[in-house]
């Protein structure tokens, strides 16, 4: 993959709406706008002016269960007051926010658009949490997985717990990741959850799925994001509209990977190495197994080839990754590249991944190296699945212009001297993974 | 939902426990010490059940109205599907009648231990073949949680069997061994219910003894 023929897209501007437990106040639509309005405010862009620039817009949400409403994205359209502009709906899983950002990536690189709007949401309580439990496992084969036990947390300990197996991951090192993102969030006023743990207050949790305790899995939200993507075309319209200069933040690569549905049927192959990687490094490791996310391999490979990263460790200032699960943010690490497999366990617990600067309560030798969620993830954010991938690309945005003290109300959390960020977004049990790259451009 | 017709007083908010709530467990292997959530102990549960309600106050100037509180109403949903098993249809014969079936791939001999039609990476066609009837656990775990309908069986444990010979995994219920007892490698050995309800539960395993492998009627390995 090349960006041959693709123009530049830039991230304009973002809005997140507070994610809650539950949003009773308002239906799905207003919720949307409060994302939208934000986006708009935050480039001094009056709805009139923003109507006359946005060429089309990506709607993204993961369920039609959770609301029992279909084409619910076109009533956010008729609401936002959009129409006739194009649209489409994206649906991917845990991955939906992260597909509808690539996929307004795409109709701006293409030169089929100057301006699009991506916006997705969940409005996930409207069902009580069982229930909603019950629709997230439906995404998992209905005649052999579901029925079995259908439950996304059990899959995602069963990954683990192999994880735990072939590399002598433990607890104590995944609870590390619940600590980080949960203090992180104190700092986040979007955040839904606000918790200042300990590793003994994440292990004494009420268990939910061996090994897996309440404070190691994230939480059902409500809540919408969007993001405005342009081109350079598009943001110079949008800034003689504002009337001000912008800082320039582009995508400057995207990637994507899936795997088999059921996570019986994964491979135990050849690992899928990145440029920092040789095969040496992984003999007799059979690959992925249910370990390991090969999607999430494929989605960094192809996203870091496209920018020109060589060593993600080294070459990226910060990453937002789909955590909704510490273990799976422990996986995912390796996934990335930011350690090798089977060392994501060890590099959790080294705080390379914590935000440096803020007290943990933990001793940490390598604190800082490159922070994590320093948003709070979706452990600590809430994870309205339409939504989630889209809030990664606003908070990214935030760091990349330097504007997260403005933001949060709070400079803690603004890494210094971002330059180029990631974001991950991850369905299902790594079924679709995507990965995009967001650079400050000098 | 309600099983039979009551009156509203019946109903009034959460007096009774909704059928299938999850009653509160603590693990065996988390301690009971403490939790962090220790608040949500002394919050009355929220549940579905609710008055029926026919009229709502209302103000008498419309400026008001934006401050209203939100009138919220219960919406039934339920459906019956006809799910074809299609393809794969012959598995769930299979295990009625204690047969465990997977699927080989004419072209590259893969082996499937959950059956698929076309081989995954040859795009071959496969044939029906016995898998064995004692395997390993793979991985683990325990659910203490988990969705709506799955509820009532909690804490049960699922497992992913390998099989010798046998390219990839299959997922079931662990029977007979409590969470501590669980490792992975251990053999296990399947078992079958004598009234089929054609689901992938049809099979299950339990802890491979050689006692409970003479009763077996699936002990032919």
């Amino acid at each position: 993959m090349a960006l041959k023929g693709m123009r530049p897209v830039y991230v304009v501007s973002g809005g997140v709406s507070k994610f809650a437990k539950a949003r009773p106040d308002r239906t799905f639509q207003p919720i949307v706008k409060e994302a939208f309005d934000a986006a708009l405010a935050d480039v001094e862009l009056d709805f009139r002016r923003a109507n006359e620039l946005i060429d089309g817009t990506v709607g993204c949400y993961f369920s039609d269960h959770f609301m029992r409403q279909l084409k619910a994205a076109t009533m956010v359209q008729d609401y936002l007051g959009l129409c006739p502009k194009p649209s489409h709906r994206i649906e991917g899983g845990g991955a939906t926010g992260g597909l509808g950002f690539q996929e307004g990536w795409k109709s701006v690189a293409s030169g089929l658009m100057d301006v699009c709007l991506v916006f997705g949401w969940e409005t996930m309580s409207h069902v009580e949490t069982w229930k909603g439990n019950e629709f997230i496992a439906l995404a998992s084969d209905v005649s052999f997985d579901y029925p079995v036990g259908g439950f996304y947390s059990g899959y995602y300990a069963m990954m683990v717990v192999r994880h735990m197996h072939e590399f002598g991951t433990t607890v104590e090192q995944m609870a590390h990741v619940s600590v980080k993102n949960h203090t992180n969030a104190l700092h986040n006023p979007y955040s839904q959850k606000r918790l200042r743990l300990t590793i003994a207050d994440v292990r004494a949790a009420p268990m939910v799925a061996w090994p897996l305790t309440r404070h190691d899995i994230c939480v059902m939200s409500d809540g919408a994001a969007c993001v405005l993507l342009a081109s350079e075309d598009g943001l110079e319209r949008i800034e003689r509209s504002s009337g001000r200069a912008l800082p320039r933040v582009v995508v400057t690569g995207v990637g994507r990977g899936t795997d088999a549905m059921r996570m019986a049927d994964r491979p135990h192959g050849e690992v899928i190495l990145l440029p920092h990687e040789k095969a040496s490094d992984y003999k007799g490791l059979k690959y992925p197994g249910v370990h390991s996310f090969r999607a999430g391999r494929m989605a960094s490979k192809q996203a870091y080839e496209m920018a020109g990263i060589a060593n993600p460790l080294r070459d990226l200032s910060f990453i937002e990754l789909h955590d909704a699960y510490t273990s799976s943010e422990v996986q995912t690490y390796e996934d990335m590249g930011l350690c090798r497999y089977g060392e994501g366990g060890p590099f959790a617990a080294s705080g390379r991944t914590f935000m440096p600067g803020i007290d943990y309560g933990l001793k940490l030798k390598g604190q800082g190296t490159i922070p994590v969620n320093p948003s709070g993830g979706l452990i600590a954010c809430g994870h309205p699945v339409g939504a989630t991938g889209l809030m990664q690309a606003v908070f990214a945005l935030w760091q990349l212009q330097g504007t997260i003290a403005k933001h949060f109300a709070d400079p803690v959390l603004q890494v210094r001297n971002a330059r180029r960020g990631a974001i991950h977004s991850h369905a299902g049990t790594g079924t679709y993974v995507t990965v995009s790259i967001l650079e400050r451009e000098h | 939902m309600p099983k039979k017709s009551r009156g509203a007083a019946a109903r009034a908010g959460g007096r009774k426990q909704a059928a299938g709530r999850p009653r509160r467990r603590r693990s065996a292997r988390g301690s009971g010490a403490a939790p962090a959530g220790a608040t949500e102990l002394f919050k009355r549960p929220e549940s579905m059940e609710g008055t029926v309600v026919f009229r709502v106050p209302f103000p008498e100037a419309l400026d008001d109205l934006k401050g209203m509180t939100p009138v919220i109403v219960k919406q039934p949903y339920r459906i019956d599907y006809v799910h074809s098993f299609g393809q794969d249809s012959p598995f769930f014969a299979g295990l009625a009648n204690g047969h465990l079936l997977g699927t080989r791939c004419r072209r590259c001999d893969y082996t499937y231990a959950t059956p698929r039609l076309a081989c995954m990476y040859c795009a071959g066609e496969t044939d029906w073949v016995e898998l064995p009837k004692v395997g390993r656990v793979h991985t683990f775990t325990t659910c203490y949680f988990g969705s709506e309908e799955f509820l009532p069986e909690c804490p049960f444990n699922l497992i992913l069997v390998e099989f010798e010979g046998v390219d990839t995994l299959f997922l079931a219920r662990l029977l007979g061994a409590t969470p501590e007892a669980i490792r992975v490698g251990m053999e296990v050995q399947a078992r079958f219910v004598r009234h089929a309800r054609f689901k992938p539960t049809d099979v299950y395993f339990v802890p491979r003894s050689p006692s409970r492998e003479r009763r077996s009627p699936a002990g032919e390995v």
